[in-house]
């Protein structure tokens, strides 16, 4: 029994739906979202990388990376917008945001 | 072989169930810590593949990077998470139908795909081309074929790094600062007063 690209993919897959289920269940805590998108974009480097292997093509590694690349930026904006609203607000319940229009 | 199937399961067990408690821990630095996990053995997974660059960058910039930050904002700002649990079942019912149906929408696209005709049907994994090792031949790549990519990359960094930092830039009023040029610019004649002071009288 060899491991194919469909365990990774079954593991990528588990671990997307994981992100999209956490983003539900954590609606109140944006910490959490931010970590379950994290999770999400785990799951699309597994993706990228189990392919890039299995069919012998290294782009697919390349984009892994600038997929790294973006959600690293991501996560240190997100956090940054995280730390000024709590700063302002005292919390960071995310129902309140829809009252900051203007 | 039968190591590797081993190893695969073990670290895909592993990944998952951190993944799940990442969603589900009660406390949020055991949900950073148990996203640090993840990555961990994510990396792993990768390194099983053949893909040790993938796998190194991951833990650099994934756990050294990305994890510490959540860990310093969760720890460093001071937050009622009980109050944030709450609604947590509420939510729990539509979540689960549609994580679930997502699940088996991934899984019915996985049960039916496979290669198309014109790909060389990768059964081998192989990480590499041309007896270059794993970092090499993605060198060899990323500075040739992708170079504005990769350049683009950078500048997505550098604006990232800009942006975090003007976000959460503050002036406080009453710090005390060295300003060097009004120390060079002091002289006598703002900084001294000669007073002739009469004898037996104070000033």
């Amino acid at each position: 029994m060899t491991i194919g690209l469909e365990n990774y993919l079954i593991v990528a897959a588990i671990l997307f739906t994981l992100g999209i289920f956490g983003i539900f269940l954590n609606r109140k805590n944006v910490i959490i979202i931010l970590m379950s998108i994290e999770l999400m974009l785990l799951a699309v480097n597994i993706n990228l990388v189990a392919f890039s292997v299995f069919l012998g093509n290294l782009i697919g590694q390349v984009f892994a990376l600038f997929v790294l690349t973006v959600a690293a930026a991501e996560a240190a904006i997100g956090l940054a917008i995280l730390v000024v609203y709590f700063r302002n607000r005292g919390t960071i319940a995310v129902e309140d945001i829809s009252q900051m229009k203007g | 072989m039968i190591l590797q199937t081993i190893t695969f399961y073990l670290f895909a067990a592993i990944t998952v169930a951190a993944g799940f408690m990442v969603i589900a821990a009660r406390n949020p630095v055991h949900s950073v810590l148990y996203l640090i996990l993840a990555f961990f053995t994510s990396a792993g997974l990768f390194v099983l593949i053949g893909a040790e660059f993938i796998a190194m960058i991951l833990l650099i910039v994934y756990v050294g990077a990305v994890a510490v930050l959540f860990l310093f904002v969760v720890m460093m700002l001071d937050i009622n998470f009980t109050d944030l649990r709450q609604g947590f079942l509420q939510y729990l019912p539509i979540g689960g139908l549609i994580g679930i149906v997502l699940l088996v929408e991934l899984f019915m696209v996985l049960a039916t795909w496979q290669f198309g005709p014109d790909v060389a049907a990768g059964a081998v994994p192989q990480a590499t081309t041309g007896g270059l090792t794993n970092t090499e031949a993605l060198g060899a790549v990323i500075y040739t074929d992708y170079a504005y990519a990769f350049q683009a990359a950078g500048i997505i960094l550098l604006i990232a790094m800009i942006g975090a930092i003007v976000l959460t830039h503050r002036t406080r009023p009453g710090v005390k600062k060295q300003r060097i040029s009004s120390q060079v610019h002091r002289d006598p004649k703002t900084t001294i007063e000669v007073k002739k002071i009469p004898p037996g009288q104070g000033i």
